[in-house]
């Protein structure tokens, strides 16, 4: 497959020129037709095929993407799995990649994708050193297990398949967004201090507890709380040996058996509504899900532990197939990303942003308070599209920045021994 | 003549060829890619096409050294094999019933087209939109839940009704059972009626006119919506990981989970065990029943 990526994108670069030859023609004949101005000839359509999660869910920043620099997304969204299967089997669909970092291990060596150059981003310097050093802006070293962002930051080269252990000038991925996951409780229903990862097992949630059925991240999930037990201590959680992911994967599957869980999980949606109908009331979870259930108004908890979060961290590079005015276009949508609007909108989504010097500007002093340095809300706190979501005088879960993002325990991760872990995963499944 | 039988030959062929052309672009050569696939190698991210049989012996794995406990996939295809009976034994009673009451007990052809375009109300939303509804049904503070509680028939809410077997056996049921309904009521509306009438007339009661003469009759249209329901239950992943809060076991599921890890060539695998099976299943209700002879 990797043989012949070169003629394949020269093909398509070619083909992309014609595509773009005949859009221009296209802009400029139907404009020309309907406003009469001749100029709009010289104005070519600036348009970045954007493949993504979804997870910033980004209808508004593309709008003010479009109004701040004139260049249209055209979004394609899917699940982290969908979006690093079509990068691997469709790499010349998509212009500019919005992915988290565990699938590099995927991503990488198989070509496909482009470093960017940190020379030609603005702001990279002043990118958190969660990301690029794995030290908390008041300089606590955080946890390194799984794919931690600055294991897999950089390559050797242009080209190159390798990471470095050292920076260089090419970023595998810019980071965007990030944020640390726990457990999600109903207060309401558990009405005592919920303390430790090993809750997700204990009895006394027999059937009313959840975890998510995507394997990677589930296995992460499941090896927090068998620490958390003291059963055992894993050298990495998110690399673990075939001795590991057995052991782990036996504890789960005596839960599993004994009735423990009420139902697995694979989309957000799902997970708010084992939450909301009261079906479980302790679970994975992710932070907008817990978000979603509180805007119904049933009281839910992102619960932080003492054992530490699991993170993620996603970020943007390019396709190999990306055409040279299309780069230049990548490279202009990234420095305005990072320049604050799409930074503060990420920060009031109770996700963060890359750059929070930036970020901070675009935001008011109260919100920054509420969301980043886990102050009471001095006055009502909104979403980016308006809804409620804290009234004044709340605080948010786990507090500061500096407090959730400096427990982080682990990352999101790919294992080397990822095949035999889908394997067992099944296995649990079934049992 | 020869001229004209020439003919014909030519005319049935172009008429079948548009079928042909699709079965072939869209089922076998796909098949055979997804086979040739199945033999193939991998590592993280991509396929690797040298020999290998990997993809089957990992799917394997287990089935011996681990007896008498099942491996994953015997224990998959033990508890589809499960709902495939227990779903066709339902849809297959509800079905002969509804398609003998529209064929026998109603009279007016207006009435036999309106009723059966009622059958056909539920499939006018998406079947992922029939699944959801059950579970406000179903769930634990759930309608069903309430009213036997309210009722003070039970002091607790039932945990089974759903994220169990059960709710996967309903949703089949609601889902599938016009499968069963419209190909066995064709077969019936086609019993020459005069023949029920000699039944009557050689004195049978209308039990044995109905084991006797219309079960018989009725038998493509029982295997072909069989076929329908056994087919689909094989394969879905959808309904049971809704239904079954994804704590059961698919073999749809376990080829979805590995093409989210990009092991295609497993993936593929386990599709071509898919197929054997459900071949299996299938060539086995044909050696019971001849379709093409008695259409």
């Amino acid at each position: 497959m990797s043989k012949t990526g070169s003629t394949k994108a020269g093909g398509l670069s070619r083909r992309n020129l014609l595509k773009s030859a005949a859009g221009l023609a296209g802009v400029a004949a139907g404009s020309g037709a309907i406003t009469g101005f001749p100029y709009v000839k010289s104005a070519e359509p600036k348009v970045l095929r954007y493949l993504g999660t979804g997870v910033d869910e980004g209808d508004l920043i593309g709008a003010q993407c479009l109004k701040d620099t004139g260049i249209k997304l055209e979004y394609i969204t899917a699940t982290t799995d969908d979006v690093t299967k079509r990068v691997i089997t469709q790499p010349n669909s998509f212009d500019l990649l919005d992915t988290e970092y565990f699938s590099l291990k995927k991503l990488v060596p198989s070509g496909n994708i482009f470093s960017l150059d940190a020379k030609k981003i603005k702001e990279f310097d002043n990118i958190t050193p969660i990301m690029t050093k794995g030290v908390s802006p008041a300089g606590k070293k955080i946890g390194d297990q799984g794919t931690a962002p600055w294991k897999v930051m950089y390559v050797e080269g242009k080209d190159s398949k390798t990471f470095s252990k050292t920076p260089t000038e090419y970023v595998t991925l810019i980071p965007t967004v990030y944020n640390a996951d726990t457990l999600g409780i109903r207060p309401d229903l558990i009405k005592r201090p919920i303390t430790s990862w090993a809750e997700l097992l204990n009895p006394e949630f027999k059937g009313k507890a959840a975890t998510l059925n995507i394997p990677s991240i589930g296995i992460m999930d499941a090896a927090m709380v068998v620490e958390a037990m003291g059963t055992y201590k894993y050298a990495d959680k998110g690399n673990m040996t075939k001795a590991e992911i057995d052991l782990t994967m036996k504890v789960m599957t005596e839960a599993k058996k004994a009735g423990q869980f009420r139902a697995f999980w694979t989309d957000f949606n799902q997970s708010v509504n084992l939450m909301a109908s009261g079906e479980t009331v302790i679970q994975s979870m992710w932070s907008p899900a817990v978000t979603a259930v509180r805007s119904k108004g049933i009281a839910c908890t992102f619960q932080p532990l003492k054992e530490g979060y699991r993170s993620w961290a996603s970020g943007f590079c390019v396709s190999k197939g990306i055409s040279a005015s299309n780069l230049e276009l990548a490279y202009e949508f990234v420095n305005w990303y990072l320049s604050g609007w799409a930074g503060a909108y990420l920060n009031r989504q109770g996700y963060y942003s890359a750059v929070l010097s930036t970020a901070q500007k675009s935001m008011e002093p109260y919100e920054w308070a509420y969301w980043m340095e886990g102050k009471p809300a001095e006055k009502d706190i909104h979403a980016p599209n308006g809804t409620l979501l804290e009234k004044a005088g709340s605080i948010r879960d786990g507090g500061s920045y500096e407090d959730r993002m400096g427990s982080v325990a682990c990352w999101n991760a790919i294992m080397d021994e990822n095949d035999y872990m889908v394997r067992k995963w099944n296995e649990f499944i079934a049992a | 003549m020869e001229v004209s039988s020439l003919r014909r030959t030519i005319v049935s062929w172009l008429q079948a060829g548009p079928m042909v052309l699709v079965f072939f672009a869209f089922f076998l050569i796909p098949l055979v890619f997804v086979t040739i696939v199945s033999f193939w190698n991998y590592n993280d991210y991509e396929m690797i096409p040298e020999f290998s049989g990997r993809g089957y012996t990992d799917t394997f794995e287990g089935c011996i050294d681990q007896l008498p406990q099942f491996c994953t996939i015997l224990r998959t295809y033990g508890s589809t094999l499960k709902f495939c009976i227990i779903v066709w034994a339902l849809t297959l009673l509800i079905g002969f019933t509804v398609a003998y009451f529209l064929a026998f007990h109603v009279k007016s052809k207006t009435w036999q087209i309106a009723l059966s375009l009622l059958c056909t109300i539920p499939f006018w939303t998406s079947n992922v939109i029939r699944m959801i509804a059950w579970i406000p049904l179903l769930g634990r503070n759930g309608v069903v839940n309430q009213v036997l509680v309210g009722l003070h028939l039970i002091n607790e809410p039932l945990e089974w009704l759903l994220y169990s077997e059960f709710s996967v056996i309903i949703a089949f049921v609601h889902l599938f059972t016009f499968f069963m309904v419209i190909p066995i009521f064709n077969s019936m509306i086609r019993i020459d009626k005069s023949l029920i009438e000699a039944a009557y007339d050689a004195g049978a009661t209308g039990w044995q006119t109905l084991i006797n003469v219309i079960l018989p009759l009725s038998k493509p249209g029982i295997v072909i919506g069989s076929i329908f329901v056994i087919t689909i239950v094989m394969g879905d992943f959808i309904t049971i990981g809704m239904m079954g809060g994804q704590q059961i076991a698919s073999a749809g599921k376990i080829i979805q989970t590995r093409l989210d890890a990009i092991q295609f060539p497993a993936a593929a695998a386990n599709a071509v065990i898919l197929l054997i099976a459900t071949m299996m299943i299938i060539v086995g209700m044909m050696r019971l029943v001849d379709i093409r002879k008695e259409l």
